[in-house]
């Protein structure tokens, strides 16, 4: 973990201009210079843009009215407790991540299973055209899985009427009475199935990572439970699931942050307003348009703080839960 | 004499035991390599849904017990009109291939068949509507330039590619040097600064977002611009920091301790002994950034607004989407276009960039 160790030491930092001989002082001046872009960049687009966005969470500012900007205390903190459609957006951003975080992990970890099984013949060849869809950037993906997902010809419907599951949904799967996965007012929640879907063609990295996980597991210990009689499902749950647990955490975290800022699929299909039912009313929709249709820069900086302050309150949790089940071998050692 | 028919028998068993072990073996190569291209199938099948339907006449989109493949109605030419061909089934219980030249809500429909058109006008009595029409193959190749013209995606690709370009030689130079700072110099706090890299990458983007928007589109007035959007760039970011940092600690020190007993500042040390050795990191930094910009979306909406001459690929797409959504075809074709070039570009440099991946994930 690079950021413990530097973390550590952070400490030892000792900061003595003087006492350095002049070789050590040239040094440090270079090793300024060539961080100074980050650093010139840091003051500039981090360090005053947050304070200036902590003071806006306490003003009344109008984009077009910058002359008017008052001072109004804490009325903008206040009003993330009456408002509805802030409340909306947390549950809608919660539940849509409890139904596509742990299909979309638990494919990532299983094709990267499959990917790196002794037994699959021609595994580059699977492993470009599985990371393939990844690529494909995401405006043209929502646009396609819309298009597939669409009730007449779409072929996912077509999909499901040929299986046979059409009467699993109550009748017809095509056509006007058919799933209309985006907008269907009679099965609102189909929306959130959709965008899972949307996101499965996102997973390359996830895939990718659990894949060099998966190689980095010693086969010894595979032996030692196949000489033990321990069967693949045992393996897989003893050994592999416990190895890989570390990358599986950072995949968690990432997700999680990630779908904090889920915007571009429900903004394109459902043009943001929240259809059907109010199913797509994402946190990061609510943030735009208080911020930029309403032009508030005020309550739209709230809502940014109050997104941090969620992500960093579930990082915490994830982090303090770790222990409990991600499994560092590096441990064992020291 | 029997020590010889055993040794032999021991041979033989043991070839049967090996042959049957390798039978196993190719069994479940084949069984779990079949499930792969199963799933994989499953997996690309809104991609080939995309290009067969990006090669569909308007007509087949809309018609819903049209063919899965690319074809149009068959038509039949009758006294210079054309009409459209229909299955007809007869009393008799075959079903005859008709050209239908007046359909009538009730009453008898005027066929024509096109095996025979001498024989005149022929009455048929029953739903027209409720019969199925005839297709026959038919590619629409031409879907791909309409899109292309109808979008204005010369434009949209020009300003994407320029914005990508100009903003990855910002990102990896800018990001290049910091790293070369961080891993081999030794400045005050430079492990406090080193962390402070790290934690932008977890600070969720919006907190700083709307005073830089203030600040860009009042104070600048860069609004309708690409300057929100080029300027930063020049100023790296730790993701790209972090990636060339863990790769430059890899790089021996030998040569540059050489370069500098030979008299070579760091600057020259930088350019001449670290870049040159640091091609593949340069590469997939260089590449990220490029898929990046190639699908932002957030920062080109924000700021571009209403300047529709500097629109990238990625709001123009959305925007078509919005206005054509009776052409599914076109916004598909428009789609793949779209596609094609990241895409090539992964094929094309895959190995760089899944190491790129590796080290960023991996090491964190």
């Amino acid at each position: 973990m690079d950021m413990m160790s530097a973390l550590e030491d952070a400490q030892k930092d000792r900061f003595s201009w003087t006492g350095m001989s002049q070789a050590r002082r040239r040094e440090a001046l270079y090793g300024l210079m060539f961080i100074s872009p980050w650093l010139i960049g840091f003051l500039l687009f981090y360090f005053f843009p947050m304070i200036a966005s902590a003071v806006f969470s306490f003003m009344d500012f109008e984009l077009s009215q910058p002359d008017e900007a008052t001072f109004i205390g804490i009325d903008n903190w206040a009003r993330l407790f009456n408002d509805d459609t802030l409340r909306q957006a947390i549950v809608v951003t919660f539940a849509f991540a409890i139904i596509s975080l742990p299909i979309g992990m638990l494919s990532a970890f299983l094709l990267a299973v499959l990917l790196n099984s002794e037994h699959l013949l021609g595994k580059n060849i699977f492993r470009t055209l599985f990371y393939a869809p990844t690529m494909v950037p995401l405006i043209a993906a929502t646009l396609i899985w819309a298009q597939v997902l669409n009730p007449a010809d779409g072929w996912i419907n077509r999909m499901i009427e040929w299986l046979g599951f059409g009467s699993f949904f109550g009748g017809d799967v095509r056509g006007v009475n058919g799933l209309r996965w985006l907008n269907d007012p009679a099965r609102p929640n189909l929306v959130w199935i959709a965008y899972t879907f949307i996101g499965l063609w996102g997973i390359g990295n996830a895939i990718l990572i659990n894949l060099s996980a998966l190689q980095g597991v010693p086969t010894e210990l595979y032996d030692a439970a196949k000489v033990d009689g321990a069967t693949w499902l045992r393996r897989l749950f003893s050994i592999t699931v416990p190895m890989v647990s570390p990358v599986i955490f950072y995949n968690l975290v990432l997700s999680v942050i990630g779908l904090l800022q889920f915007f571009i699929v429900p903004w394109v299909l459902n043009g943001g307003d929240g259809s059907p039912e109010g199913r797509t009313m994402f946190y990061m929709i609510h943030f735009y348009k208080q911020a930029f249709n309403f032009q508030n820069m005020g309550y739209g900086a709230t809502l940014a703080w109050l997104m941090f302050f969620i992500a960093l309150a579930i990082t915490l949790v994830l982090f303090g839960t770790a222990r409990y089940w991600v499994y560092y071998s590096g441990e064992l050692d020291s | 004499m029997t020590g010889i028919t055993t040794d032999h028998v021991n041979l033989k068993q043991k070839n049967d035991f090996i042959s049957t072990v390798r039978r196993q073996e190719t069994i479940t190569a084949l069984l779990v390599t079949s499930v792969a291209v199963l799933i994989l199938l499953v997996y690309l099948m809104p991609m080939g849904y995309a290009l067969v339907t990006s090669l569909k006449d308007k007509s087949q989109t809309a018609a819903i017990n049209a063919p899965l493949l690319p074809s149009t109605p068959q038509q039949f030419e009758y006294e210079g009109e054309t009409y459209d061909i229909f299955y007809v089934p007869q009393e008799d219980g075959s079903v005859e291939e008709w050209a239908l030249i007046q359909g009538r809500r009730r009453g008898a429909n005027d066929f024509v068949d096109p095996a025979n058109p001498e024989a005149g006008i022929i009455e048929w009595e029953g739903n027209w509507r409720a019969l199925d029409a005839v297709w026959e193959p038919n590619v629409q190749w031409s879907n791909y330039p309409d899109a292309w013209n109808f979008i204005d995606f010369a434009r949209l690709l020009w300003n994407t590619l320029v914005y990508a370009i100009i903003t990855m030689i910002g990102m990896v130079s800018a990001s290049a040097f910091t790293a070369y700072g961080f891993a081999r110099f030794r400045f005050p706090f430079k492990n406090i600064l080193f962390i402070l890299v790290i934690s932008t990458l977890i600070l969720p983007p919006q907190v700083t977002l709307l005073p830089a928007y203030a600040f860009f589109i009042n104070v600048l007035d860069w609004g309708g611009t690409w300057l929100p959007l080029y300027v930063p760039a020049f100023f790296g970011h730790a993701y790209h920091v972090f990636l060339l940092r863990q790769y430059f600690l890899t790089i021996p020190r030998e040569m540059e301790e050489a370069a500098s007993i030979d008299g070579a500042g760091p600057l020259q040390t930088f350019f001449l002994v670290i870049l040159p050795q640091a091609g593949p990191a340069l590469t997939a930094s260089a590449l990220f950034h490029f898929f990046y910009a190639w699908n932002d979306y957030f920062g080109p909406l924000i700021y571009l607004a209403g300047n529709r001459d500097a629109q990238p690929i990625s709001i123009g797409l959305a925007e078509f989407n919005g206005l054509y959504s009776s052409e599914p075809q076109l916004i598909l074709a428009a789609s793949v276009i779209t596609l094609a070039i990241p895409l090539g570009i992964f094929f094309f440099a895959q190995r760089v960039f899944v190491q790129g991946i590796v080290i960023t994930g991996v090491d964190k």
